[in-house]
């Protein structure tokens, strides 16, 4: 009997002390995926002055980091995200379809396909280029290790293996105008079935699969596997910054992928938690310049280009990007295709 | 691992003379390999959590913990340990009282259960958790129309943990129960005496340091568990992360120092427990050969 009630009493009190907290301040929960992390400690602290200087109300951000697959599946299953800013569109959509927790069309709620900033995938080697690598053909020489995280459960990952197929079925068909030409099907057919061996090839080059991209980043720069990292720009430059530039250096493709990490607010969270005008706030103050010069600085390219400080705009180096909608028809195909179980990945993975 | 310990003393217990008549050199080589393995394996990766830690010195070591969430981390892992232990402590007891003291239908069936957390990997555990609270889950929904937070929030994490460090003060106590048999409750109930009164100046004086050594092993885990928390936490900084978890984010954000600080001091749980383990283990095994040489004696009688 005792025992009981001293479990009902835990029980009780956990959630009574959980409920407490939450009046007093209001808090906001922003999920989010691996590499932002730097991005939105700084961010989130300018957010709370402004808040502040805006409202006098002072709040609280809560910040959760994973790979992004792995996050969108957990604000799925009850995970009180208020806002979620995750690498890629189609996990986004899964919250929406599966947890019917903010409409469908969610992405046309703000600028720029609700992507404040974007990004894009780059490699990055070991300091001198040992290897020689200089683009996406060179990855598949002999006696390359490639280092790149499980597109499964990593949007960083969904990404790299994008821009691998994007620049092989490039360099058959010599751009990407004829995909939607139905007189040359036959031709893009053969492109599809070259893109499918380039990607397989380097899968089996691959040897660790990390579920998230600052997983796949410790693993090639901390414990120093692999010759090459397929990475996010972003993540790409901070390794080099945080662990110095005598030891990494950037490769940059001759084409890669237009990488948009979306933005926006869980409706019904911030709705029953009473905090969307916090939430929105928050995602309207990325677009700000003040947003935008933060994100220039950590490394994601501005959607507005004229806040960001020059000298930050200066390192993104040039290069041919494509889009996912170009060349895959959208996220929903791309992830149909490629990613979901008994997509092209599973039949081309195998460890 | 609670089980091997336990094997051994039931061994040591019933001591067989030493069967090996190989040559010492074979011996000296067996035990050179053991012990290389050992300093590989295990005190290796010790020495080197701790020379990371301290690796830009004591000042730095010390501001890891003077952070917010490193404080959230450890006083979510002392209070999940407090909350996971105690209630595993009661359960255990109820659980090895019930199977070794009664003869019952379903008893080789709980004897089973109990082991369950030991067989299912602790990702799996963590999974159920999501499949019952969760958003999609049977009762999530039913929770979240009465502001009730299970997973990702700390019932979740309390419960994952309760969940695997279910089977260890029990699968301590069956054994030394099970070889203690009956004979002195029934002597004491002969003697007038009640349930309760047997349990606690008879059982429990029995069992005390089986049940400590449970307890050890029960609230090292507790502290230590990484897996199925990992699943139930969400991990939201400052308010679910569990010391492994926090571990995890500082080693991932480039704060090298922070994260082997921390581990540091999850590395000195570990040599507290095995150390109190040591002395426990000691304790027992002169209890179980007192209780064996008794047990014996009395089976020598006509």
């Amino acid at each position: 009997m005792k025992a009981r009630r001293m479990i009902l009493a835990t029980v009780l009190g956990l959630t009574a002390g959980a409920g407490v907290a939450a009046a007093q301040t209001r808090t906001i929960l922003n999920v989010s995926y691996d590499p932002t992390r730097e991005l939105y400690k700084e961010f989130n602290e300018q957010f709370v002055r402004h808040w502040h200087q805006e409202t006098g109300e002072t709040v609280e951000i809560q910040m959760s980091h994973g790979g992004a697959g792995k996050q969108a599946r957990a604000v799925i299953d009850g995970l009180e995200a208020d806002v979620v800013t995750l690498a890629l569109a189609y996990d986004i959509d899964a919250i929406s379809e599966e947890a019917g927790l903010m409409p469908e069309d969610w992405q046309a709620r703000l600028p720029n396909d609700s992507a404040p900033y974007t990004s894009t995938i780059v490699f990055l080697v070991r300091k001198g280029n040992p290897k020689d690598i200089t683009d996406w053909d060179d990855l598949l020489a002999p006696g390359i290790e490639v280092i790149t995280p499980n597109p499964k459960t990593s949007g960083g990952a969904r990404w790299n293996y994008l821009a691998a197929w994007g620049f092989a079925l490039q360099r058959e068909l010599g751009g990407f105008e004829k995909l939607g030409d139905p007189a040359a099907a036959a031709e893009v057919g053969r492109a599809e079935s070259k893109a499918r061996e380039f990607v397989t090839a380097l899968y089996r080059k691959v040897p660790v699969l990390d579920t998230g991209a600052r997983g796949s980043t410790t693993t090639f720069v901390q414990r120093g596997i692999g010759d090459v990292l397929l990475a996010w720009e972003n993540e790409a430059f901070l390794a080099v910054e945080e662990l110095g530039p005598d030891k990494f250096e950037i490769v940059v493709p001759s084409v890669s992928i237009l990488a948009q990490p979306p933005v926006t607010v869980i409706d019904k969270v911030a709705d029953r938690r009473g905090t969307r005008d916090i939430a929105e706030g928050y995602l309207e103050y990325l677009y700000s310049p003040t947003g935008q010069r933060l994100a220039a600085k950590h490394f994601y390219r501005p959607y507005d280009r004229s806040s960001a400080d020059p000298d930050d705009l200066g390192r993104f180096p040039a290069l041919s990007l494509f889009t996912i909608d170009e060349v895959f028809g959208g996220w929903q195909k791309a992830q149909a295709e490629h990613f979901n179980d008994g997509g092209l990945f599973d039949s081309m993975y195998k460890p | 691992m609670a089980g091997s310990a336990s094997m051994s003393v039931a061994v040591g217990a019933r001591a067989a003379p030493p069967a090996t008549r190989d040559a010492p050199a074979v011996r000296w080589t067996l035990t050179a390999i053991a012990l290389a393995f050992l300093a590989l394996f295990l005190v290796l990766p010790l020495v080197v959590v701790f020379a990371e830690a301290f690796r830009e010195g004591i000042g730095a070591y010390l501001a890891s913990f003077d952070d917010p969430d490193a404080l959230a981390a450890i006083s979510l892992t002392l209070l999940t340990a407090a909350v996971a232990v105690p209630l595993n402590v009661a359960f255990g007891i109820c659980a090895a009282w019930a199977i070794t003291k009664f003869k019952f239908p379903g008893r080789p069936l709980l004897v089973t259960l109990i082991d369950l957390p030991f067989a299912v990997s602790p990702v799996v555990a963590g999974l159920i958790f999501v499949l019952v609270f969760g958003l999609q889950g049977w009762l999530g929904p039913w929770l979240v129309a009465r502001d009730i937070r299970v997973i990702f929030a700390v019932p979740g994490i309390v419960l994952a943990t309760l969940f695997i460090t279910f089977p260890f003060v029990a699968r301590e106590l069956i054994p030394l129960m099970e070889e203690q048999g009956t004979e002195e409750e029934q002597a004491a109930m002969t003697l007038g005496a009640r349930g309760w009164t047997i349990f606690r100046r008879v059982t429990l004086p029995n069992i005390r340091w089986a049940l400590l050594y449970g307890v050890i092993l029960c609230n090292a885990r507790a502290m230590g568990e990484f897996g199925a928390v990992s699943v139930v936490s969400g991990h939201i900084r400052g308010r679910t992360n569990t010391l492994p978890l926090h571990v995890e984010i500082l080693y991932n954000e480039y704060s090298f120092v922070a994260a082997f600080a921390t581990a540091s001091l999850l590395a000195v749980l570990a040599i507290a427990t095995l150390v109190l383990k040591s002395l426990v283990e000691y304790r027992i095994q002169r209890q179980v050969a007192r209780a064996s040489a008794g047990a014996a004696g009395r089976e020598a009688l006509p």
